[in-house]
């Protein structure tokens, strides 16, 4: 993980023929945790994709350096399948790799199918798959929806966990997120 | 890497055989038998009409079982994110979407040629004719898959795209049927020859078109 680093240079978002921000720019390095926040529709999940590059910046640039992980409200898990089986794909996509089943309560639903789980318990299954990712660069969209208060506090620890080991999280979202040492940016002050 | 593929290959071809509540490979098959079934009914039981023209039936019928998968190919993985995932871990569309024609094919090709057999006994098709009709399968089938795959990527997030995937393969299907069928009326290698050459075609060009649609979906 060390190395890990994400710079985000006079950064311009275009949603269909709306610009949604303009003139970011972010440094991030080893360790470091920022969140994004700002209302519905303010372009903070597009930010996210652009630095993952699964979406095209519209001005400026957005570099990387490290494996990026992402999760979203999409949770690339097959609905029809049991949850066990679900994630062992990604296990064994991404080497087998400890995602930390019992820590996040999925133990007990591996047999579950994935259609059947809550959205919290979907999000949870989404985390132990970033988990098991190992990736340097954690992109959080969202991470506390539909989570219990138990849940938010280990996401919180989670994050706090992955950036002491000299990771980096970026995460968009409404909510507060506790976490010591992590900065905020207000995505408004950059609206178009 | 390998390794990776591997694990790709058998997630679609488990997805797509098996298949959940999609029916997987059973209902095409079912499909095909059925209409291999009706046809003697429809048009009578005048067997020598029946051998003459059973052959493109059969054709007929694989063309049509093999566009009932279309709408769970690629939309799916999209929707759910899949896509997004796969390329955060370098694994390329076009990667993806090369595993996936063969998993379709898999999943649809060897089930249809096995089907193929009560077909043609349904059919009253001699075992010359027969030869002709599975060499040309083994032929036809992998264009179809290639064809198939693209076009699903190409109407992935489409409203109506299921059905609107369902009437753009035929048009683009016809190449493959008139040498598959053909090769039955001359009985010549020939028809077979260009059947296989156009499936080689649509497989080259699968990969590419339909990593390209599945990345413009995703804007």
């Amino acid at each position: 993980m060390q190395g890990a680093s994400i710079a985000v240079t006079d950064l311009a978002c275009r949603r269909g023929d709306r610009v949604l921000f303009r003139g970011l720019s972010l440094r991030l390095q080893a360790g470091d945790a920022l969140q994004v926040t700002g209302s519905n529709g303010i372009g903070k999940s597009s930010l996210l994709r652009i630095v993952a590059g699964l979406a095209p910046a519209f001005a400026g640039t957005a570099e990387t350096s490290g494996t990026i992980g992402l999760v979203d409200e999409r949770h690339a898990l097959d609905p029809a399948l049991p949850l066990g089986r679900a994630l062992g794909f990604w296990q064994r996509m991404d080497g087998a790799a400890d995602n930390e089943l019992a820590r996040l309560g999925l133990s007990e639903l591996l047999d579950v199918p994935v259609r059947y789980l809550s959205t919290g318990q979907k999000k949870r299954a989404a985390l132990a798959r970033l988990i098991g990712q190992k990736a340097a660069v954690w992109l959080l969209d969202e991470p506390l929806n539909g989570l219990d208060v138990h849940a938010v506090e280990l996401t919180e620890t989670l994050v706090a966990e992955h950036c002491s080991a000299g990771g980096i999280t970026l995460i968009a979202s409404h909510q507060p997120f506790r976490l010591g040492h992590m900065r905020t940016i207000a995505l408004a002050e950059y609206a178009a | 890497m390998s390794g990776r593929i591997i694990t790709l290959l058998k997630r679609d071809f488990t997805r797509l055989t098996l298949g959940g509540s999609g029916g997987g490979a059973v209902l095409p098959v079912l499909f095909f038998l059925s209409v291999a079934m009706l046809y003697p009914f429809a048009v009578g039981p005048d067997a020598p009409l029946l051998a003459r023209t059973g052959g493109g039936v059969i054709w007929v019928a694989a063309l049509l079982a093999a566009i009932l998968p279309l709408d769970r190919l690629v939309e799916p993985d999209i929707e759910m994110g899949m896509f997004d995932q796969w390329a955060l871990r370098g694994i390329s569309e076009e990667l993806v979407i090369a595993v996936r024609v063969l998993a379709h094919w898999l999943s649809f090709g060897p089930p249809l040629m096995l089907a193929a057999l009560p077909a043609a006994a349904l059919l009253g098709l001699d075992g010359a004719t027969l030869q002709i009709v599975e060499i040309g399968l083994l032929a036809g089938t992998p264009g179809l898959a290639a064809l198939g795959v693209t076009v699903a990527a190409l109407t992935a997030g489409l409203r109506g795209g299921a059905a609107l995937s369902g009437l753009l393969v035929i048009p683009m299907a016809v190449p493959i049927l008139i040498f598959g069928a053909g090769s039955l009326g001359t009985g010549g290698e020939s028809g077979l020859a260009l059947t296989g050459a156009a499936s080689l075609v649509l497989l080259a060009i699968a990969p590419f078109a339909g990593g390209a649609a599945v990345r413009a979906a995703r804007s």
